[in-house]
């Protein structure tokens, strides 16, 4: 397992590299003078000469890359331009509220579509099926911000069960964190319990044909033990697959919900950088969502080793 | 639209040219199923979806003769009325009539009915080019990359990279970079699409390349754009069908997000996530101007996707295990 690993490991370098490169030249290649952009409409030409000097901009494009690798590997990730702050920092007041959001969602999400997918596959073909299914298919659908206005206006503006919007910090009392997580988490976990239930339920029904499993019934095991012990359990991998595909959703959900909830986490950040036209923090966060990303699929390959004796490398 | 015959089986059948004709060929049912055709039809999940796709599409053309009203025209007497509001017009002759709001006005006093039946041009405009331009060009770039192995090696980490950036993020930066114009939201949505198309095209490229009637093909020295063109080509169509169609629906989503972030098309130019952003601010009074396009975009993106399932089910039942 532990050469394979590592060689898994060291297959996520060129991307990583690319992803930096990318973020990298986006700034320098699209049209417009970034340092025209950064000093401003009031600024005269030879404010913007001065500014291009100290960003570096004058170099040539290679080292200019060169000074960024360098900096990120420091793990400095530059200066706000707008709050004149280390990003990182911003980003380390961020972290708590996306994650608590992420958390939230997941949770809900695998609560109610682990169970709703598994029981689809066991009534294949009934109206609780084909229901679940249509469930779905709808889910997958609905944008997140209109789900997140539908939940605010009838159960926070119409009956005033919820907060309308904002957040808590954990710090602040769990219980009022917890509360006002409810309906942001709830609305984007939506296209998670579809996305979920769809995939639960394709692996269990693929499952279920095995031989294995006729042969636990034929032996008379009960139902739920059948469920439980072989069919959920090696229907795991596929089922982690999707926390792949998932987690490339959930970073966009982040954004808008955080948008919509107003809730100051990473995603309302970049949306302010921006719109602020604050590149450092939006080439920062792009980054570290990007980061994200692939250290989760990296994870997802390991746990692929783990859950399923049969994938060997 | 003619029945597509295409299907993975039916081109190990391609040696065969020079015997049978094209026209033979193409009558000749080679999947011992259904016709594709048929399949689609009984379907429910393409009949439902098409049709509706269908109403939405002929919002198009009939948008002038459903609404009077210009959907940018403001009118600072009717702000934020609610839907079922009446307002009193004179016409040239002077005979009165009365101008119903049936989705009410928004906070400049635009007509909200007007906005959304005008909006899905856009919507639909949107999510139409990028669908085919994303498969056009992830299509040339995933022939190549998986033809050829050294170009496959440097494409796909470029790809992967791509694919690392959260779409998102990467369409919200690439159009607040290069400033708000259709023209860029429409590019900004294509290109973190095309590593999907890419993949997906090499995938049955390096699948395709294997195959019997290929390696006929490079033996007897047919060149490779031909075998290309010919051979590989032809596979790729069925699955990018599919592609395509989901494509359409998350490029119409997108499209919205962005607008709705106010980093998308330009405020003026009434597109459903546009109309949503401006009512943002009073929504707590008046919701109205975000669920009607809302429902809109909904059904339109539920409609794409209901196609898109089936359409994947009926021409190419592979995919289907796959999500």
């Amino acid at each position: 397992m532990w050469p394979y690993l590592l060689k898994r490991i060291l297959a996520t370098i060129p991307v990583v590299l690319v992803v930096m490169v990318i973020v990298f030249l986006m700034l320098r290649l699209t049209p417009g003078d970034p340092a025209a952009n950064i000093a401003g409409d009031a600024a005269t030409s030879e404010d913007i000469a001065e500014l291009r000097v100290k960003l570096g901009l004058e170099e040539p494009l290679p080292v200019q890359f060169a000074i960024y690798a360098k900096n990120l590997l420091k793990g400095d990730f530059g200066e706000s331009f707008y709050y004149k702050r280390p990003v990182m920092s911003m980003v380390a007041d961020g972290i708590e509220p996306t994650l608590s959001l992420a958390l939230f969602t997941i949770v809900i999400a695998c609560l109610i579509a682990v169970p709703l997918g598994t029981l689809a596959a066991f009534k294949q073909g009934s109206w609780v099926d084909r229901l679940i299914m249509a469930f779905s298919v709808i889910g997958f659908s609905v944008p997140v911000f209109v789900i997140g206005y539908v939940l605010i206006y009838f159960l926070a503006v119409k009956l005033e069960w919820f907060p309308v919007q904002g957040y808590q910090r954990i710090g602040d009392g769990v219980a009022g964190w917890a509360y006002r997580l409810i309906l942001p988490a709830t609305a984007l976990s939506v296209i998670f319990i579809a996305l979920i239930a769809r995939m639960t339920r394709t692996s269990v029904l693929e499952v279920l044909n095995e031989d294995y499993i006729r042969t636990a019934r034929a032996k008379g095991l009960p139902q739920s033990k059948v469920l439980l012990k072989h069919a959920l359990r090696n229907a795991a991998v596929p089922i982690v697959t999707v926390i792949g595909i998932a987690i490339a959703i959930l970073i966009s959900g982040v954004v808008v919900t955080e948008s919509v909830f107003v809730i100051p986490g990473l995603g309302l950040l970049t949306l302010d950088a921006i719109q602020g036209r604050d590149y450092p923090t939006v080439q920062a966060l792009i980054l570290l969502f990007s980061l994200v990303y692939i250290i989760v699929n990296l994870l997802i390959d390991v746990a692929y080793t783990l859950l399923d004796p049969r994938i060997r490398y | 639209m003619s029945p597509i015959r295409y299907s993975i089986r039916a081109s190990d059948t391609d040696m065969s040219d020079n015997i049978i004709s094209e026209e033979s060929a193409e009558s000749v049912d080679y999947s011992h199923q259904p016709s594709v055709w048929s399949r689609l039809m009984r379907n429910p999940s393409v009949i439902i979806g098409g049709l509706l796709i269908a109403l939405i599409v002929s919002l198009v053309p009939a948008a002038p003769f459903l609404t009077p009203l210009d959907p940018t025209d403001i009118s600072p007497r009717n702000r934020n009325k609610v839907p079922g509001f009446e307002t009193i017009h004179k016409d040239d002759q002077g005979n009165r009539y009365t101008q119903v709001a049936h989705m009410g006005t928004d906070k400049l006093g635009r007509d909200v009915f007007a906005r959304v039946i005008y909006g899905a041009r856009v919507s639909l405009m949107v999510g139409l080019l990028v669908a085919v331009i994303a498969v056009s060009i992830g299509l040339f770039i995933g022939l190549i990359a998986g033809y050829f192995r050294l170009v496959d090696a440097v494409v796909m980490r470029v790809m992967d990279g791509l694919m690392a950036i959260p779409a998102i993020l990467l369409a919200i930066a690439l159009v607040s970079l290069s400033g708000a114009t259709l023209f860029t939201v429409i590019m900004a949505i294509v290109i973190p699409e095309i590593p999907r198309v890419v993949r997906l095209v090499r995938s049955i490229v390096l699948a395709i390349r294997e195959e019997p009637y290929v390696e006929a093909a490079i033996s007897v020295g047919t060149p490779t754009p031909k075998i290309l063109y010919r051979h590989v080509l032809p596979n790729t169509i069925a699955p990018l069908i599919v592609q395509g169609t989901f494509i359409c629906g998350s490029a119409i989503l997108l499209e919205a997000i962005l607008s709705f972030l106010g980093v998308g098309v330009p405020p003026e130019i009434p597109t459903w996530g546009n109309i949503m952003a401006q009512g943002r601010d009073l929504f707590q009074i008046y919701p109205h101007s975000i669920f009607y396009p809302g429902i809109f975009l909904t059904l339109t993106v539920l409609a794409i996707n209901m196609l898109g399932d089936g359409l994947r089910d009926a021409i190419d039942p592979r995919m289907s295990k796959e999500i």
